[in-house]
């Protein structure tokens, strides 16, 4: 049970990873200012988790 | 990608490193906060939970236990604070039990922090303060505001249904992060089901009489100003609450805790130990429904005007008016209650007794204020850490 849960945790937490690593990809690629600020207030509540900050 | 992107991108990945630092400053210096415990004369030794079940070894729930010993045997009492942190006065008293109480018969075991881990986050969306502080002579104590729920980053995802264990009955999803439905837990479950077992272990082994969860409850809510007992604790629940509210000033109720209600302590501690199990329940405006803004002074004062509004429109299970429960009220509410239990406890069983003295009154804590009970750690040479 306890092993489970770390496992689904991990996924959680790689989840968590690779699309902060797609909204990265987007902020670089996008050419539109208001996409820029759009990937990256939505990443900081990612970036804050993989952090263990919240 | 031209210069002038290139320039704004940077400028724009800065600004939200800034965001970032800031804010995740904020939620660092939360969950990391130390609140200093001075260790009255009643108390002999400071364990860990962990001694009672290894499975919340090196967590953020590896809670300490306050141990009073009498000189003489007797009966044992513990007492739960912060179970739910969003409830200050349960942990205040508790506090107070720690740095006051003396004993002379028995052990008093208590908690201030049951679930550690909800004490370091905040209700999402709910505009807590991360943090409260009391005034004292000596300049206040500072404390972290909890959520009702075990922190996200000690324990996630959440299930779709929470499916209690052992009863299999299903729970609100976010239950399961609340150690007050994780009763009796299992040893190899989730950190919140570890934390109840380890307690559950802890009340096994030590042969504990009574358990006492300190709350509180928003007044929309109808189990408020009460003591919800287990079966087995009916008697003793009915005797404190009718002698409390003849001595003490203020007036508590009594509940049986429902036979198929799953996961709470009053139910599952009386269910799965010896040990007699009750609940008490003081009033927080802060927490209804209908309140204003949620600032540290109206998690202390108790005042909110929407709140009184509600009261006026017969919404409340409580009454209120403008001098609101101020948060002395709650605590000594909290405190007398504990030393009542503990005296009755003690004049129905003469061979278990549990004789504790110097626990901080109602009236007085009304009087003075909590502050005045807060010892100054930096005066003391024996102090632990939350």
């Amino acid at each position: 049970m306890w092993m489970l849960q770390s496992v689904i945790t991990g996924a959680y937490y790689g989840l968590v990873a690779v699309a902060a690593v797609l909204l990265v990809a987007n902020f670089i690629r996008t050419k539109a200012w208001d996409r820029e600020l759009l990937y990256l207030i939505v990443l900081l509540p990612f970036v804050l988790r993989l952090l263990r900050l919240k | 990608m031209t210069r002038a992107v290139l320039i704004r991108k940077v400028v724009f990945a800065a600004l939200a490193a800034a965001l970032l630092a800031v804010s995740g400053r904020s939620f660092h210096a939360h969950r990391h906060l130390r609140e200093p415990v001075v260790l009255g004369p009643g108390v002999t030794q400071v364990k860990t939970l962990g001694a009672y079940g290894p499975g919340v070894t090196g967590t953020v729930n590896d809670i300490n236990l306050y141990m009073l010993e009498g000189v003489e045997p007797g009966g044992t009492a513990l007492v739960l604070g912060g179970t739910h942190p969003e409830e200050p006065a349960g942990r205040l008293a508790a506090w107070l039990l720690v740095e006051h109480a003396t004993i002379r018969k028995g052990r008093l075991i208590v908690v201030l922090t049951a679930n550690r881990s909800a004490s370091t986050v905040t209700r999402p969306s709910a505009a807590y303060p991360p943090t409260y502080t009391v005034p004292t002579a000596w300049g206040g104590q500072t404390f972290r505001m909890g959520d009702r729920f075990s922190n996200p980053l000690d324990q996630w995802p959440d299930p779709e249904v929470y499916i209690h264990y052992p009863s299999r009955q299903y729970l609100a999803y976010v239950d399961v992060r609340n150690l007050n439905r994780a009763y009796p837990g299992r040893a190899n479950g989730s950190l919140t089901e570890r934390t109840t077992h380890a307690l559950m272990e802890l009340i096994r082994r030590e042969g504990v009489d009574v358990v006492i969860d300190l709350h509180e409850a928003e007044l929309q809510y109808p189990v408020i100003n009460t003591i919800v007992t287990h079966q087995k604790g009916q008697d003793l629940a009915t005797m404190v609450s009718m002698t409390l509210s003849d001595l003490e000033g203020f007036d508590i109720g009594t509940e049986f805790s429902p036979l198929n209600l799953h996961g709470l302590s009053h139910r599952e501690i009386g269910d799965h130990s010896p040990a007699v199990s009750l609940l008490f329940e003081a009033p927080q405006p802060f927490l209804d429904a209908t309140r204003g803004k949620t600032s540290a002074d109206v998690l202390l004062s108790g005042q909110d005007e929407f709140v009184v509004k509600a009261g006026k429109h017969g919404m409340l299970f409580a009454p209120i008016d403008e001098k609101g429960w101020p948060i002395a009220l709650r605590v000594g509410r909290h405190t007398s209650s504990v030393a009542q239990t503990l005296d009755t406890w003690t004049e129905d069983h003469p061979d278990r007794p549990i004789e504790v003295s110097a626990i901080p009154r109602y009236r007085e804590v009304a009087q003075l204020g909590v502050g005045h009970f807060l010892k100054d750690p930096s005066a003391s040479a024996r102090v632990a850490f939350e």
